[in-house]
Formats: C-alpha cells, structure tokens, sequence
C-alpha cells in the first residue's frame, strides 16, 4: 500500500503531470470564472478599435468588430468545458459505462445488441453522422423549445443557446459510449471470471451489488485513462463543430469560430494576432489532457511505461 | 476461422443496410421541401405539388426508402439540389479520386516516417532521445488539422512564401506538399507510439532472449526477429487511422481549397443539399466498413494466435 502511495506521489510530481494540471486548471478556471475574469463581455463591441494589435487596453488585441480577443477566448472556454464534460460524463461516462457493463456481465442477447450497435456507430464517419444529426434535429428542437416555452414560464431556452449546446454534447456523447463499452465489456468478462465475483454470487449478493462493488472499481484504472484521453477528443470535435459552423451558434463565442474567422489569407496576411491565440489554447488544452491521459495510463499500467 | 470470416461477410449487408436507412431517415425529417428546393422560392404550390409527385415524395416511407436503396446500389445518388439536375455520382467521382490520392500520400507519410521513428525510440528506450521522441509524438497527435493547417500556411504561405497556400495541381505539385503533410502528421505520432509499444511488447518475450542467447548481434535480433511480430498490430491501425484521415481531410480539403469529396461534403452541408450529404456518409461509411472487414480478416490470417481466439 506504502509503494502505491509513494507512485502517485511520484505521479504528482512528474514534469508532465505538472504541465498538464497547470494547463488544466488555468484554462477551465478561466471557463468557470469568465464573468469575473474576462475584462470585457464577449459580445461588447468597439467599432473605434476594429482589428487592433495587442495593447495594454485590449491584450490580444480586437477582432473585426471591435470585440475583445482575450474575452472571447475566456468565456470561449466556458463554451467547451461546458459541452466537453456533458459529452464525457453523459456519453462516454454513463452511457458507456452502464452499456458496456450489463452488456459483459449478462452476455446473450444484451450483449449482442449493445455490441452491434456501438458497430453501426463506429461505421459511420463520426464527424459526418454528427454534422447531419446538428443539421436535421436541430430546426425540430428549435420549434419544441419555443412550443415549451409558450407552454410553460421557462424561457430563454432557445435565446440563451441551450438547445445548440444540447445538440453539440448530445451528438458527441451519441458517439462518445463505443470505445469506453467495448473496453468496459471486455474489463467485466476478465473480472467475472475471478474467485471474489463468483463467491459473491455464491453468498447471494444482488446483481447490482456485483456489478457495482466487487467488478466495476476493478475496472476503474482503464476507465480512468480512456475518459481523460477521450476529453482530449471531445474537446477538439467541439472545436471543429463550431469551427464548421453547426456548433454553438454566434455570438456565444466558441474557439473553432474564432479560428474560422482569422484564417482567411487576407487576414492571416495583415492580422496574424487574431489566429495564434486561440490555435495556441486548443492545442495546450488537447495536449495537456493527452499529457495527463498518458502519465495517469504509466502509473496505472507500468508495464506499458 | 471459416465460421468467423463468413459471419464477418454477412454482417457486412446487414451494416450497410442499417446505415443507409439511418441516413435516409435523416434527410427524410430533415428541413426543407425538396421539390420546393428544386423549383425555388417564388413557385407556385401547384407547381410545387407537381414536382412533389414527379419526384415520388408523395410515396409512404418506406416506399421511398426501398426506391432509394436499390438506386444507390447501382451507383445512382439522386440529384443534387444545388448543382441543379446533376446527378450526384457524377459531381462525386472525380472529387473521390482526389480524395484518394491525399489520403493515400497523408498514410504513406505516417507511415514512412512513424514505423522508423517508433523502432529507433524503442531501441533507445529510456534515453533522452526516447522521451523526447514520445513527447513530440504527443505533440503532434493532439494538433488537430484545422491547428495545424492555417499556422503552416501562416509560416510558408504568407510569411516566406514557399509554397502555394490553396488549389489542387496533381499529387504531384507545390501545392499537395502542405495539405499531405498536414494530413499525415497525426497518423505519423499514432504510427510512432504504436510501433514504439508493440516493440517493447515483443523485446521482453521468450524467443528474444533465445535469439541473443544463440549469439545473434542486436541487429539481427531487431530487425529479423522483433520487427515481423511488432508490425501485426498496426495492420489494424490502418483500418483505424482511414477514420482521421476522411475527418481531417474534410477540414483540410476545406482550408487548402482543395476540389476533393471532404470539402464538397463541407458546403454541401451548409447548402443543406441532402442528396449529397446523404451519398457522401453512404459511401464513406462502405468504405469503413470495407477497410475494418479486410483488416480484420487480414489480421486473423496473419497471426494465427488470434485464429484460436476468435
């Protein structure tokens, strides 16, 4: 027990570990605190100061409207830590957890099922699939929230974007279950197959009781490392959905559309300022959790080192 | 392996059949009248209504599925509704050769430069060189296309201007240099740390030590011994890779301006031009499936320890 401690004490203190956290933690406490932080709202525009260069009153400078690019960029981080752990929780956390859990331990004709249809999942290009899912729902949705709220006292709904980030995590966990059931399956026909379990059963413990006590925290070091490497993911397609403009829909502001709208090669040209710093965010944020993926798969599975 | 290849072989109708339904379903409930697309605007809804029973939508469901299904099996897509009248296959063709030759040039990249780079790093395994080697692996594997595209158009496009920054000559120019090596450089950090893994897995078994302990030099070991069995697994990263390769091509194709099936999916989408959408999902969800059915095929027939398995 000892040696465990003094590995994850060790985790903690590799240069690795160390960057990825410090990354983390001070691009997600920019997304949580972004109404604090951000010295301007995301949507305040200057039309004085259009397309500036970095300077004390605007750091990163404006984009073509006047707005704030440090702004945008902070409360942009709100925008994908939001969809990011909604996906990773409800997706690739419950969804394929759960799936992938009854479908190891019960076997027959669950099994078949939730494998076959993560299958069909996993033909389909990802991206295309989700892109079409955003297109088609999306106007359907639309018209339900405002029929919910005429019905009801919410509102907002479809002001305020909760239907787009809806539609953003729900597509993106829709997809996100596969990879974590399939391996979460294969982690319960290991386990199943041990003494404890089958004494378990043998003293009459209830299939929950199992499932959740003796073979799920056994399967949890796997998990761990697939769900940290999938937010890697996650985050990137939240990216590229806004940046293909079926994301969150403007003025929220979302990285990908910030990168859409200062790579054009007229831009580029006279106004590289507006690129680097979003690309440079995107690119930290995606490595430190494949960073930290990495580091968390060395101390859980030394062998792979 | 008879039992496993020939079930492998039936599922694969029943997958395409499954996807084309799905796909169908969605441009079916997607938005827009398509008739209405077709005519414009200012039609009349008698002229609508018209176009409607000419082009079959009055049919129930299921009807139009089944119509659309045995069509697409002969290669015939519909019609765009963009390009007005012509036909889908036909826009689609030319754009997939393109496609192809990105794609094709992006995995031999990955893989030229990767297999070689992951086998030095497990050589030096727990040097400098191996650390800093994984890291820059890392590196590249989390910088997604749309990354690094419009930084390496901002460096040889605009700042030094080396290379072409849009358009399409051939595989053979100027201007297919910074789409495939934008393409290819996940697959090459993928190809690195897979090779680099599966070498070590292989460096610590039995038959290894028997080989040093016969008197072979550490080349002989490496390279005759270690490398056959390390390369069996990244049969099924290529199946793998196909993936990000069509999804980084969608971006790439996009930015470079290059006329391949990605960029066109791209603004057919924004065009909401179903009939397109549509075939280009179809047709790269076969293509998956196909490539995961050889691969898989091909991996059981390659190492017999998975034959017992299955």
């Amino acid at each position: 027990m000892s040696d465990s401690k003094s590995n994850i004490r060790k985790f903690w203190m590799r240069p690795k570990v160390i960057f990825a956290v410090f990354v983390l933690i001070v691009a997600y406490g920019g997304g949580i605190f972004s109404a604090v932080l951000a010295p301007y709202d995301y949507a305040e525009q200057d039309l004085s100061s259009v397309r500036q260069g970095p300077s004390m009153k605007h750091l990163l400078g404006t984009d073509f409207v006047g707005r704030d690019n440090l702004s945008r960029i902070i409360y942009s981080l709100r925008t994908n830590l939001i969809v990011t752990f909604a996906a990773v929780v409800t997706g690739s956390g419950f969804l394929g957890i759960f799936l992938g859990l009854i479908s190891g331990y019960f076997g027959g004709w669950i099994d078949f099922l939730v494998m076959r249809i993560g299958d069909i999942f996993l033909a389909f290009p990802g991206l295309l699939l989700v892109i079409l899912i955003a297109a088609t729902i999306r106007p359907r949705l639309i018209n339900l929230a405002r029929e919910i709220e005429d019905a009801t006292f919410l509102e907002g709904l479809v002001r305020w974007g909760v239907i787009d980030y809806v539609i953003v995590f729900g597509s993106l966990a829709a997809f996100g279950w596969v990879g974590v059931a399939r391996m979460v399956r294969g982690q319960v026909l290991q386990l199943s197959q041990f003494e404890y379990v089958v004494a378990g059963k043998a003293i009459g413990a209830s299939t929950p009781r199992i499932l959740l006590r003796h073979i799920f925290p056994n399967a949890l070091p796997p998990i761990i490392v697939i769900l940290t490497m999938g937010m890697g993911s996650i985050t990137g397609a939240e990216v590229i959905l806004s940046w293909l403009g079926i994301g969150i829909q403007p003025p929220t502001p979302s990285l990908g559309s910030m990168i859409r709208e200062a790579q054009n090669i007229s831009i580029l040209q006279n106004y590289p300022h507006m690129l680097i710093p979003p690309v440079l965010v995107v690119a930290l944020l995606i490595f430190a959790w494949n960073l930290l993926g990495d580091a968390i798969n060395d101390l859980l599975n030394p062998r792979s080192r | 392996m008879f039992a496993y290849t020939i079930k492998r072989i039936l599922w694969f109708p029943v997958v395409l059949a499954i996807i084309s339904f799905v796909t169908f379903t969605m441009g079916f409930y997607g938005p827009g009248d398509p008739a209405m697309v077709r005519l414009g605007s200012k039609a009349t809804p008698e002229a609508v209504e018209r176009m409607r029973e000419k082009m079959g939508l009055n049919e129930p469901f299921m009807y139009q599925y089944m119509t659309y299904a045995s069509s697409a099996l002969k290669g015939n897509f519909g019609e765009s509704h963009s390009f007005s009248g012509r036909s889908v296959s036909e826009l689609i063709v030319k754009k997939i050769g393109i496609s192809l030759q990105l794609g094709l040039g992006a995995m031999f990249i990955s893989l030229s430069i990767g297999i070689p780079l992951g086998i030095f790093a497990a050589i030096k395994q727990g040097t400098a060189m191996d650390t800093f080697l994984v890291g820059f692996s890392l590196f590249f594997y989390a910088t997604p296309v749309f990354i690094s595209a419009p930084v390496l158009i901002l460096l040889f496009g605009v700042k030094f201007h080396l290379l072409p920054t849009s358009g399409w000559d051939g595989i053979v120019s100027l201007s297919a240099i910074m789409p495939i090596v934008i393409l290819g450089f996940p697959g090459i950090a993928v190809m690195t740390r897979l090779t680099r893994a599966s070498f070590l897995e292989v460096i610590n078994q039995d038959f290894v030590r028997t080989a040093y302990a016969k008197g072979l030099s550490e080349y002989q070991v490496n390279f005759r011994h270690v490398l056959k069995n390390a390369l069996i697994p990244l049969i099924t990263i290529i199946g793998l890779s196909l993936a990000t390769l069509v999804e980084g091509a969608f971006i790439a194709e996009t930015i470079f301006g290059i006329p391949g099936i990605g960029r066109f999916a791209v603004e057919s989408i924004l065009s909401r031009d179903y009939p397109v959408i549509m075939a280009v999902t179809i047709i790269t969800a076969f293509a998956f499936s196909l490539t995961n059915l050889i691969v898989d095929l091909l991996y059981c027939y390659v190492d017999p320890r998975i034959r017992l398995i299955k």
